[in-house]
């Protein structure tokens, strides 16, 4: 979908722009804006899969308040995309069900 | 554990605005925000506020949020500010806070006072397939395209015609971005007239007594159904299929007041201020003798009424605490008074001074 470019109001300094992996691909953002907000203007809507129906999840309210866009990242489940800032070189992957935090054990104990 | 004299829960106008009063006393106050930038709602707005004079009205929504950072900068010895932290429990037995900060990193905190400002969140409605992405809620699309400058979809399906739903058409149509139209499911258009105005002018059709019956699309949204709604709110007639790629929903908010339930505050049910909301005395202290709340959580309304709640709350917290003393307190809350009445004023201000009315008391039997 991609960014603005031109506004007649506003002017966005974005700050540099760093790769990250989403589900095994090389992707860029910009680094400090939310990830969901990277991902979207690269044309990523499903950010997890619900654990019953299966069901694809995005964005709802963007401000941290609705569970709908948890994803994992760098191992860590259950992150609000939506108020965690991109980062160079982060793993982002697509959640499905529910998060397992044994992923976050293994990642503190590395 | 960490400490601190008041904790302001939500950097948006309330909060700012609780922490600057606070703050100007001599009070030390810490604010915590879930989100990664200050400002609330108010840095996702990009038209000129309504409002009174002395609320700032006519100036562009994300310099408001300016002014109010730039204030609270000076009074930098006396605040701590700590964004992409959400305050998410609170223990009754000693008052403790508990706060997350990034996704993992979790700590405690033990204020001798908290001003409660976490806004609302946006209200959806019932239909099949309302949860594809896709189905976005305004403040989220406000948030992707006038905070982080991301374009949000190619055409634009508008789920309600009050002051948000015509102000982020608007804004849509600002950043490039096709709005098909705006289904209201009442007999008229419930925002200011100067808002539908411009839309309109534009060529964006509003529908009234229409509404969305059904999302379409497999794993993201790729059109939708929309139908009239007769005198008795039936639907009638034949659906109408839309092309579209997103659905914004402005339907209306509802206040933020899980810290609020978990304090045992008294809450009550206020259609008026659309949701559970904390019954309050003059200075917006709740029944939890060290709690106060102000803005959207304490009752949806305008960023021009938060900012003065949120003065209050803050003097009221600062007073507690004997930064003021009585009789400047007493001054003051009346000035701050004298404003938000002010601002409700007149038929607008109807809706909101029943819906006050109904969960203020007198005072509350403390200290
Ligand atoms: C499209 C639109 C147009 C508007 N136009 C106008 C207008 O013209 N004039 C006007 O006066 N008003 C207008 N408003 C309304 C105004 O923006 C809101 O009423 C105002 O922002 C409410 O302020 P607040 O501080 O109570 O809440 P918010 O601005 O929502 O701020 C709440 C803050 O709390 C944080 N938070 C929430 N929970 C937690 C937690 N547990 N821990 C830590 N932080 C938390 C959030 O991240 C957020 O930053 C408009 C709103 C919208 C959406
Ligand atoms: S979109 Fe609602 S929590 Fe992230």
């Amino acid at each position: 979908m991609g960014w603005i470019k031109e506004h007649p109001v506003l002017e966005f300094s974005h700050k540099k722009k760093v790769k990250f992996v989403f589900d095994g691909k090389d992707l860029e953002g910009y680094e400090g804006e939310p990830i969901a907000a990277a991902l979207h203007a690269n044309g990523v809507t499903t950010y997890r899969k619900t654990k019953r129906m299966d069901r694809d999840r995005g964005f709802f309210c963007a401000i941290g308040k609705c569970s709908s866009c948890f994803m994992v990242v760098d191992g860590v489940p259950n992150v609000r995309t939506c108020v965690t800032a991109l980062k160079e070189g982060m793993n982002v992957e697509t959640q499905h069900g529910d998060g397992q935090v044994a992923l976050l054990d293994e990642r503190k104990r590395r | 554990m960490r400490e601190t004299e008041l904790l302001v829960v939500g950097g948006g106008p309330a909060g700012l605005s609780a922490a600057v009063e606070a703050a100007s006393h001599g009070c030390e106050v810490m604010v915590v925000d879930s989100d990664l930038a200050l400002g609330g709602q108010l840095i996702k707005q990009t038209h000129k506020f309504f409002g009174s004079e002395s609320e700032r009205a006519g100036t562009r929504g994300f310099k408001i949020a300016e002014i109010l950072l730039d204030e609270l900068g000076q009074l930098k010895g006396k605040v701590e500010v700590l964004t992409n932290t959400t305050a998410e429990s609170y223990y009754r037995g000693d008052g403790v806070v508990g706060c997350m900060t990034d996704e993992d990193n979790y700590w405690f905190v033990k204020p001798k006072k908290i001003v409660n400002a976490t806004g609302a969140s946006e209200k959806i409605l019932p239909f099949p397939n309302n949860d594809l992405p896709g189905v976005y809620g305004a403040g989220a699309i406000q948030t992707l395209m006038n905070v982080y400058g991301v374009v949000p979809g190619k055409k634009v399906l508008m789920v309600g015609a009050g002051n948000i739903g015509l102000v982020v058409s608007y804004q849509l149509l600002q950043a490039g971005v096709d709005v098909v139209g705006i289904v209201e499911f009442l007999p008229n258009i419930s925002g200011y007239w100067v808002h539908a105005a411009k839309v309109r002018r534009l060529g964006v059709p509003v529908l009234l007594k229409h509404t969305i019956t059904r999302a379409i699309g497999e794993n993201k949204v790729e059109g939708a159904y929309i139908q009239a709604v007769d005198d008795n709110n039936q639907l009638m007639g034949e659906p109408q299929k839309i092309d579209c790629d997103i659905i914004c929903m402005s339907v209306g908010l509802s206040p933020t007041v899980d810290l609020l339930w978990q304090a045992g505050c008294k809450m009550m049910y206020v259609p008026e201020l659309c949701g559970y909301v904390a019954r309050r005395d003059n200075q917006m202290r709740t029944s939890n003798a060290d709690i106060w709340a102000a803005g959207d959580a304490h009752g949806i309304e305008e960023a021009s009424a938060a900012m003065v709640e949120g003065r209050i709350a803050g003097l009221g917290a600062a007073h507690s605490l004997d930064h003021v003393d009585r009789v400047q307190f007493g001054e003051r809350l009346g000035m701050f008074w004298q404003r938000l009445d002010n601002l409700r004023a007149g038929a607008t201000g109807e809706k909101i001074r029943c819906g006050v009315g109904k969960c203020t008391c007198q005072a509350w039997e403390v200290d």
